[in-house]
């Protein structure tokens, strides 16, 4: 059975999507859908302390070997995704059949229990897998299924950001696409271990330059880097509030471990850097991501908008640390990555509190929500001081790690811009404080009650696994410091 | 030489008719049909890519050297599924807005929009 | 008392915050929650008295925590810096509380529950930051400060309130986050550790340049020292009711940014190396400017509280001025001061605190003739106001004496006429409100006009602290040997 791990990591919530057709009850499939992501959550933790332990876990699927046969490869980098995406589904989950109700036609809501798992399966199968052209279906898999789920918003404006999102993105996997058969042409692999052998023998081709240049415009479209985020804010603004904080906090992170698996360890460090600017073009739109899209984000109405935003800020802290090339940088992302995740998810779930109370995230409505939602918006001003990177909270923790890595680059300007790109978060999330707690409510909302507990438990969760692993820090860096010397091939 | 690689001047050339019209028009139904070449350009790519001069259909015979390779077709067919996924979920989308706005239209979308706001 | 020192030492940090939840727990009951107050920081007192005496007789007293990143701890240690600054805060803490009892009841304030809350947290982070062992558990602790005691300024939610808010925490925060974030993780790099050492952490061949980019970063990023041109805030958090601004923003709050310079310059740079560095000249100056420019603007304040604000910048800039002279007089000047200005000012805050309770007047251009009403207040506003000029018989004379020597130890000429000048200054914008208190001929308020003494929890407290300030001129002998430890563990070899 425990062979088996890295496979029944997808097949397990892919076998499950469909079976909720069978579960017509909306409670049930809602039980059964958390079960199924429980168990997911269950075998990526087992896996991470099996690679931790014992070293990449090698699968053949259907016993063929590779590079015929497609291959789950589980190294640290991997196993580290796998439970941020797992786990993160699973305590959002525990909010949604309480959110949906509130948002989604109920006649909906076994299909939307199908497309979250769905979705689910996908990220986690472009995660586990070691084959280029498995990584396409995954990832059309979980797109798929995400345009739909956005679709189910509330707000009309939810049909139209999906069907830009499948514009965009289709276009982007399109890319992938392309990048991936001009490399199959030039190797006559699919398989990434095998890809990253062959590959050295070709690289001075035009062939394998074009497949390089498909593929990074492709991923960088689905990880909304900036200036190819356009997709990202209505989308995540209009969707469901429980699919926005699943999405928020892990569709973007598999579209940069996407980044890091192709440039690092497919092409090779010296092959993407050498041959292409992509490092200072990454340093310089990362940097510009993070002030474009924070003071974007200072100036919006509407509360999900404004975390939109942020998240592509933050996306660029990523870009930039991944762009140092270096350990200390490839540390820094990583750890970011997982810290991003938490506060994201417990920022939006709150907001989908707020969305189940007062049916809006308009800025404007937060007025006094303090006194009425005490815990709730007490998530949000700890969330959001975690995404300023206060100490004791995650975001600090990142911070530190990647304003060293700037300085041990010599990177003395990056590193003060990194530091001050921070303060522009001090300034939005500062507007959503002061309206909550230094205003009066307003008329006629006397009536407002702090939110059901199957919403404050996930936030709360979140909430304090930010702040714990704010504080103690060693899990967390350890994982992320063991991944990023499995990317460089040092042997810890 | 150039003409040589003749499938490749028609994938390209696909290709960009099918990105022109997703960039340039604003009907939402054309948007889809321009995605789907798009995508179809891609598929003609892979399949070209698998034929090699003087190989037959990969079935095992007597008296024959030289296959096409399969893989290629193989990768392909997920891909069409895929892409079928795609254009059917489009025009659902598309069907859903025009119930919604009443157009699909780019730009009166996005006029309503803004009128919302 | 069977209590460890290490396990006093522990609990000095976590009273306050175990003080938190008893006040929330008793928000509904004021009696019960302001004995909460009232008893913890009597305990806390205690406590840091109990430090005192087992740190008097030798002991060393350390803690450790955890790592929060790997190879930086949480730790805390005591030191005689720390100890000075320690006793201050925990004392004036009692008093406060006695005094914030008396004001915020008078003043009929919103929010208390939350106030007190804020409060504790606050000296919670202060107990934090003056035993810290190295520069990252003290910058931890740092920002929780500013946190804490930012519903404090905008207690009141008035739209004046949150502007002063968004000027105190974007300047606390920017400059903390940009300047002194990046100058530790620098140092870090630079230097390999962060620990606290006496004579510095630096190797002795560490290129000047960087170092002394280091030091201006880190006086720039210690905004609570409100050096200018990082001032700003400090004014703006006048909007705070009275008891903040005396405990917090007359000793606590600024104290720490002084203190958290005076230790930098002293257990990460060293005297000697500081001595050396290219901009250690340049930042003697600003300071100098501070201190003059401060005291004039302070000249042309109506408000009392914001003229009082303005010369607490200009005094910061003496202690700031006094850490960066490298002499042993000017390190022992610097730490005196930190207690002589702290017992003057908080006095002053709290004689404004009281004539805004009791006449509601804010202004200093109404306070003419207010001593026949409130003669005891007036009294104590006299002799603080000795005390910040530096004159005795207050235990400002002191402290400003061995500032002078330091000066003149580290051959200043321009730096001591400073000091000289604005001493004079600080005769022209304090002493007059007194006088015409007392001796004012058109009386703007008419005897019988129903004005009284403050409430008495208040007045209490701003008479301990008076006789605090006395105490200091007269007994400076504990202070002084503090501050004298402070050179000897410093291991001078400069400016003896």
């Amino acid at each position: 059975m425990l062979i088996h791990l890295p496979v029944l990591q997808v097949i397990i919530p892919l076998l499950a999507a469909p079976l909720c057709l069978f579960l017509t009850k909306p409670r049930l499939v809602w039980l059964f859908a958390l079960i199924v992501s429980g168990l997911a959550f269950l075998i990526s933790g087992l896996l991470l302390q099996q690679v931790m332990t014992s070293g990449t876990i090698i699968y053949d699927l259907g016993g063929w070997d590779a590079p015929w046969g497609i291959e789950y490869r589980i190294d640290r980098l991997n196993a580290f995704l796998l439970l941020i995406i797992s786990s993160i589904s699973t305590i959002v989950l525990i909010a949604a059949d309480t959110s949906i109700r509130k948002e989604i036609p109920a006649d909906h809501h076994v299909l939307f229990y199908i497309l979250y798992l769905l979705s689910l399966a996908g990220m986690l199968g472009i995660v586990a897998t070691g084959d280029a052209f498995n990584v396409f279906v995954f990832l059309e898999i979980s797109s798929l299924s995400a345009y739909a789920l956005i679709a189910l918003g509330k707000d009309r404006r939810a049909l139209w950001a999906s069907y830009q999102y499948l514009i965009m993105g289709t276009i982007g996997a399109t890319f992938i696409l392309i990048g991936i058969g001009l490399m199959y042409q030039m190797t006559g692999t699919l398989n990434m271990e095998d890809l990253s052998k062959r590959l050295p023998e070709v690289s001075q081709t035009r062939t394998v330059f074009t497949a390089f240049a498909f593929l990074i415009v492709g991923i960088c479209l689905k990880l909304a880097m900036f200036p190819l985020h356009l997709w990202l804010p209505n989308a995540y603004a209009y969707a469901p509030s429980i699919v926005t904080a699943f999405f928020a906090a892990t569709a973007t992170k598999v579209a940069i471990y996407l980044l890091i698996r192709f440039t690092i360890t497919v092409f090779g460090l010296s092959f993407s850097f050498t041959h292409f600017p992509l490092q200072l073009l990454f340093v310089v739109l990362g940097l510009v991501g993070i002030f474009v899209a924070s003071t974007v984000a200072i100036y919006q109405t509407n509360v999900k908008h404004l975390f939109a935003y942020s998240s592509i800020a933050q996306i660029g802290y990523m870009i930039v640390g991944f762009s140092m090339t270096t350990m200390a940088g490839m540390t820094a992302t990583l750890l970011h990555l997982f810290n991003h995740a938490l506060m994201k998810s417990a920022l939006f779930l709150a907001l989908g509190a707020v969305m189940y109370r007062i049916g809006t995230t308009k800025l404007t409505h937060f007025q006094g929500l303090g006194r009425q939602m005490p815990l709730t918006l007490a998530a949000i001003v700890i969330g959001g001081l975690s995404l300023i990177g206060v100490p004791l909270t995650v975001g600090f923790v990142s911070k530190w790690y990647l304003v060293m890595a700037a300085i041990e680059n010599g990177w003395w300007p990056v590193a003060a811009l990194i530091l001050l790109g921070s303060l522009l978060a001090v300034v939005y999330v500062w507007r959503i404080v002061e309206m909550a707690y230094f205003k009066p409510a307003l008329a006629g909302t006397e009536t407002i009650k702090e939110a059901p507990l199957s919403f404050l438990i996930p936030i709360w969760t979140l909430i304090l696994a930010n702040i714990y692993f704010g504080i103690d820090t060693r899990l967390s860096v350890q994982v992320a410091q063991a991944a990023s010397m499995s990317l460089f091939g040092v042997t810890p | 030489m150039l003409l040589g690689h003749y499938n490749y001047w028609i994938v390209i050339v696909l290709m960009m008719i099918g990105f022109y019209i997703v960039i340039a028009h604003g009907n939402l139904i054309k948007k889809i049909v321009g995605l789907s070449i798009f995508q179809t350009s891609v598929f003609i790519f892979y399949i070209s890519m698998a034929k090699i001069d003087g190989g037959t259909a990969p079935i095992l015979a007597e008296g024959i050297e030289q296959y096409s390779n399969p893989l290629p077709h193989v990768l392909i067919l997920t891909a069409i599924v895929v892409g079928i996924a795609t254009t059917a979920l489009g025009l659902a989308l598309a069907v859903r807005i025009k119930e919604a706005y009443g157009s699909i239209e780019e730009e009166e979308i996005q006029n309503k929009d803004n009128l919302d706001c | 008392m069977n209590m460890s020192l290490g396990l006093m030492l522990q609990f000095s940090i976590i009273l306050p915050l175990l003080a938190v939840i008893g006040i929330v727990l008793t928000a509904h009951k004021p009696n019960l929650r302001e004995s909460v107050s009232i008893g913890s920081s009597i305990l806390l007192f205690f406590l840091v008295i109990n430090l005192y005496i087992g740190f008097q007789q030798g002991a060393t007293i350390s803690v450790h925590w955890w790592e929060l990143i790997p190879g930086l701890p949480i730790s805390f240690s005591v030191e005689p810096l720390g100890m000075l600054f320690a006793l201050i805060a925990s004392f004036l803490w009692v008093i406060t509380t006695v005094y914030a009892i008396g004001y915020m009841r008078a003043h009929h304030e919103q929010n208390q529950t939350r106030f007190y809350a804020c409060f504790a947290i606050a000296i919670s982070s202060v107990m934090g930051i003056t035993f810290a062992d190295n520069l990252f558990t003290l910058f931890i602790f740092y920002e929780v400060l500013t946190l804490s005691t930012y519903p404090l300024v905008t207690h009141s939610g008035t739209e004046e309130a949150k502007k002063g808010g968004r000027i105190y925490l974007g300047i606390l925060i920017s400059t903390s986050v940009v300047f002194l974030l990046l100058a530790i993780i620098s140092t870090w790099f630079v230097a390999g550790t962060l620990d606290f050492k006496p004579g510095g952490i630096f190797s002795p061949d560490v290129n000047k340049t960087v170092a002394g980019t280091l030091l201006v970063l880190f006086v720039f990023g210690i905004g609570k020292a409100a050096i200018m041109p990082f001032h700003r805030w400090l004014p703006a958090a006048m909007v705070a009711p009275t008891p903040v601004s005396a405990l917090l923003h007359a000793v606590a709050v600024v104290k720490a940014g002084v203190f958290s310079i005076l230790k930098i310059c002293v257990y990460i740079f060293g005297i000697d190396l500081l001595a050396v560095l290219p901009s250690t000249q340049f930042l003697l100056y600003l300071a100098g400017a501070s201190i003059l420019l401060a005291s004039l603007v302070a000249m042309r304040q109506d408000n009392l509280k914001a003229r009082l604000a303005y010369s607490t910048v200009s005094q910061l800039g003496y202690i700031t001025m006094g850490a960066l002279l490298a002499t042993s007089s000017g390190v022992i000047g610097s730490s005196m001061h930190i207690a002589t200005h702290a017992f003057g000012k908080i006095t002053l805050f709290f004689c404004a605190g009281a004539i805004l309770v009791a006449a509601h007047k804010s202004k200093i251009s109404e306070m003419r003739g207010l001593g026949q009403q409130m003669p005891i207040t007036m009294a104590a506003f006299f002799i603080a106001s000795l005390s910040i000029i530096g004159v005795p018989p207050a235990g400002g004379t002191w402290s400003k004496w061995f500032l002078l020597m330091g000066t003149i130890e580290a051959e200043q000429m321009i730096l001591m006429s400073v000091l000289a000048i604005s001493s004079l200054l600080n005769i022209a914008y304090l002493l007059p409100i007194p006088f015409h208190a007392f001796f004012s001929g058109d009386k703007v308020t008419t005897p019988g006009s129903g004005i009284k003494e403050a409430p008495l929890p208040s007045l209490i407290a701003l008479c301990l602290t008076t006789i605090g300030c006395v105490i200091l001129f007269i007994f400076p002998q504990p202070l002084y040997e503090l501050s004298q430890a402070i050179v000897e563990s410093a291991g001078f070899t400069h400016g003896k």
